[in-house]
């Protein structure tokens, strides 16, 4: 496979958050994932794009999917792979996040994926690592990765975003995923509504430059796209809500509330799904209107997108500076 | 069509001002005119004719806190037995608290009080239902699904909710479906082992107090809550002056703020505890003879919106004990009316004042459309002699349970007449 890559206009070393983004580099960064979800549909997905270099993916919360999906990206490039999680690390063992940092440094990795429980822990890393440090998700800050794959989805069906509708829907308390697509669907041009029980909205919502719904057949009239959130299994027992059957009566997405939407509307859902509770089975498997599994594949050729992207930045090298690697 | 003629009446409504000699005219369950200055000339074809005696007609009586025994402790009180007393009193609404066994706290409860209501009931039965499972404090109820299935609102009854997160997420989240939150406000912690109001009847009696302040602390809590949500907040039971500016403030600040007042703390206070009288022993307590007089006057300006019985049957068991160990509560649904009355009879408040707080202001607050004379409104009604004397026995109370705070108590004023959907509930015997 071709490792020649045409030069591209992105100068950022790490992805922390979508606000460090500009919409030229989320063209940028959507363009360049077109090209990996050709190669992805190959049967030889691999290149050696990122030879010899190092990622690590250091994953302080439990994912199967964002670890697996940037572990794939970081193997399809070439790079070598190691995957840590906090069950395996020094971590419990009392080490600060500072010190895993400088250990981790001193072995010399080119490029880190971190998803912590704390918001702001990725900046921190970003602070203390000579490499790339892209944010998996921390806290209820960001999930920028998933906010791209997400985009990338919606442009690959609809083309722009401009003038589009977006509806946000469910448990916006937890924050990051619903925080990341506002930030990068706002910044396109895309309306976004926010659509959620008073319980699961964080205080100042409406500060973020959305609309927002407690009614979802009001919130969902006239809507291009909707994004489902999974539900956080805590939230359902008695404190922010009383039990799935009522967040389902009127918060689920079945096909009932679906027909308020646009006619031809798409369903999103970042997964795991709770079937039952915010999405119906019969929306999330329905081929015509569920991108689901679509955006698990678009998740790999993201990620491949973002760590081709970051691994380019190298200031100190005047023959790569901003110029298409050639390994 | 039946169409009934009530003659010869009093015509009060406190939600028009209507207050004039005339008739009304029932077709059916409903209202069908209201004429004031008619007697009985030029009625059109009608069944029956009812002489009101130059007695007041007034829009049925609402009952925002009753207790029943229905389900779990149907020796105390049925939701049947609790109607015929309703009836007697002159309430053709009472609204049911979820402090039973089990709990109201489930659709299906919601569902089983709706249908006993329907099988078993004179009056019309309205449920509330928990704030929190189990009254539990902890975990929200199915707010939107029991509001579909018929609560009219949210209480945990005689118990506050207590943890300030969770209440918060309840005014929030209720606010969604424009639920009533309805709260017994109590610092339990403050108000931990009273038995009575704090002060010097206390210290004589040799009992534990509680101060005011277990009450308007948690007053002062809800309504800082309710600005910073937006929810509606019912206070169930108004029992201090300090409690009652906080929610002047408040109403000042047009939040979504109401409260009742029970009739026992309008009429009686912490004297009527006398000799260790544990049918006094209510929650709040009974306060001193200023805080009643206080609360008096918010009947009369309406910064108190509602008055209930707090009806509370006990089992003599649970009453015949120590004063500390006597359950709380008093029967009220058949002295409402007399006992409010008390309010008018000593120029603390005018008639209509006292109506509203009776009929308009709760049907309002809980969205219902009875509760005033209209052309069209389901003929819920009350025909009241306002002056007729009697001495309260026990004895000749409807209610199951008879601990009531008013034993032997003069009181004057009754109900003559009440009538549902219509149709005659209640008549009182000729004397």
């Amino acid at each position: 496979m071709s490792i020649q890559k045409a030069p591209i206009n992105f100068a950022h070393r790490h992805l922390l958050k979508i606000r460090d983004l500009t919409a030229p580099d989320v063209v940028t960064l959507l363009d360049l994932a077109e090209e990996y979800v050709a190669q992805n549909r190959q049967v030889n997905k691999k290149t050696d794009l990122l030879r010899g270099r190092t990622l690590i993916n250091l994953f302080f919360e439990p994912s199967t999917r964002t670890q697996s999906s940037f572990e794939l990206a970081g193997k399809r490039l070439g790079a070598d792979t190691v995957n840590m999680s906090v069950r395996s690390s020094s971590v419990n063992k009392g080490e600060t996040l500072i010190d895993t940092a400088t250990t981790l440094n001193a072995m010399r990795p080119d490029m880190l994926v971190i998803r912590h429980g704390a918001s702001g822990a990725p900046q921190l890393l970003a602070q203390k690592m000579d490499c790339s440090v892209i944010n998996a998700g921390d806290g209820t800050n960001e999930h920028p990765s998933q906010a791209l794959l997400d985009a990338l989805t919606i442009r690959r069906h609809v083309g722009s975003f401009e003038g589009l509708t977006v509806a946000i829907c469910g448990d916006i308390t937890h924050g990051r995923v619903a925080k990341s697509n506002i930030y990068l669907l706002s910044m396109m041009g895309a309306r976004v509504r926010l659509i959620a029980p008073p319980t699961l909205l964080p205080p100042a919502a409406d500060r973020l430059g959305v609309e927002i719904f407690h009614d979802m057949k009001k919130g969902l009239e006239g809507v291009d796209v909707i994004m489902m959130l999974r539900l956080q299994m805590e939230r359902m027992e008695g404190t922010y809500l009383p039990s799935t059957r009522e967040y389902f009566q009127f918060y689920g997405l079945d096909h009932e509330k679906l027909s308020y939407a646009k006619p031809g509307a798409l369903v999103m859902h970042p997964g795991p799904m709770n079937r039952g509770v915010e999405i119906d089975s019969r929306v999330a498997d329905d081929p015509d209107v569920s991108l689901i599994h679509e955006q698990v594949e678009m998740g790999v050729a993201m990620r491949m997108a973002i760590l081709d992207a970051v691994s380019r930045y190298r200031p100190n090298d005047p023959e790569r500076k901003n110029q298409g690697s050639t390994a | 069509m039946t169409v009934t003629a009530l003659t010869n009446a009093r015509l009060m409504d406190p939600a028009s001002g209507l207050d004039e000699q005339g008739r009304l005219i029932i077709e059916g369950a409903r209202i069908a005119a209201i004429e004031p200055g008619q007697g009985t000339d030029g009625l059109g074809e009608i069944t029956q004719i009812i002489d009101c005696g130059r007695h007041v007609l007034s829009p049925g009586l609402i009952d925002m806190r009753v207790f029943t025994g229905e389900p779990g402790a149907e020796q105390k009180e049925t939701l049947g037995s609790a109607s015929e007393a309703a009836a007697a009193g002159g309430v053709t609404t009472i609204v049911v608290m979820p402090n039973t066994d089990p709990v109201i706290d489930d659709v299906a409860l919601v569902d089983f009080i709706n249908r006993r209501a329907r099988d078993t009931t004179i009056v019309k039965v309205r449920p509330m239902a928990a704030i929190t499972k189990g009254l539990e404090g902890q975990k929200m109820t199915e707010i939107g699904l029991l509001s579909q299935a018929g609560a009219v609102a949210f209480t945990d009854g005689d118990r506050p909710v207590a943890d300030s997160l969770v209440m918060r997420r309840a005014l929030t989240y209720a606010a969604n479906f424009g639920a009533l939150i309805c709260q017994h406000a109590e610092d339990l912690s403050l108000s931990s082992g009273g038995v009575m109001n704090e002060g010097e009847y206390a210290l004589r009696l040799g009992l534990t107090g509680m101060p005011e302040e277990a009450e308007s602390i948690m007053v002062e809590r809800d309504l800082a809550l309710v600005a910073l949500t937006g929810g509606r907040y019912h206070l169930a039971q108004v029992s201090s002056q300090k409690s009652l500016a906080a929610i002047a403030r408040a109403k000042d600040a047009d939040l979504n703020v109401t409260c009742s007042v029970s009739a026992h703390h309008l009429t009686l206070n912490e004297m009527d505890v006398a000799d260790y009288r544990t049918f006094a022993k209510v929650r709040p307590p009974l306060r001193s003879e200023e805080t009643r007089q206080a609360l008096g006057t918010g009947v009369a300006s309406g910064l108190i919106d509602c008055i209930t019985s707090s009806h509370r049957p006990q089992a003599p068991e649970d009453k015949r004990l120590p004063f500390a160990e006597a359950a709380d509560g008093t029967v009220g649904l058949e002295t409402l009316l007399p006992a409010s009355l008390q309010l008018v009879h000593e120029d603390q408040a005018d008639l209509q004042s006292v109506l509203r707080a009776l009929t308009q202001r709760p049907a309002e607050i809980l969205g219902m459309e009875t509760g005033r004379l209209k052309v069209g409104a389901p003929a819920d009604l009350a025909v009241i002699d306002l002056g007729f004397p009697f001495k309260l026995d026990p004895a000749t109370l409807r209610s199951r349970s008879r601990n009531t705070a008013f034993e032997g108590r003069v009181m004057q004023g009754r109900v003559v007449r009440t009538m549902v959907n219509g149709a005659t509930v209640f008549e009182a015997a000729t004397d």
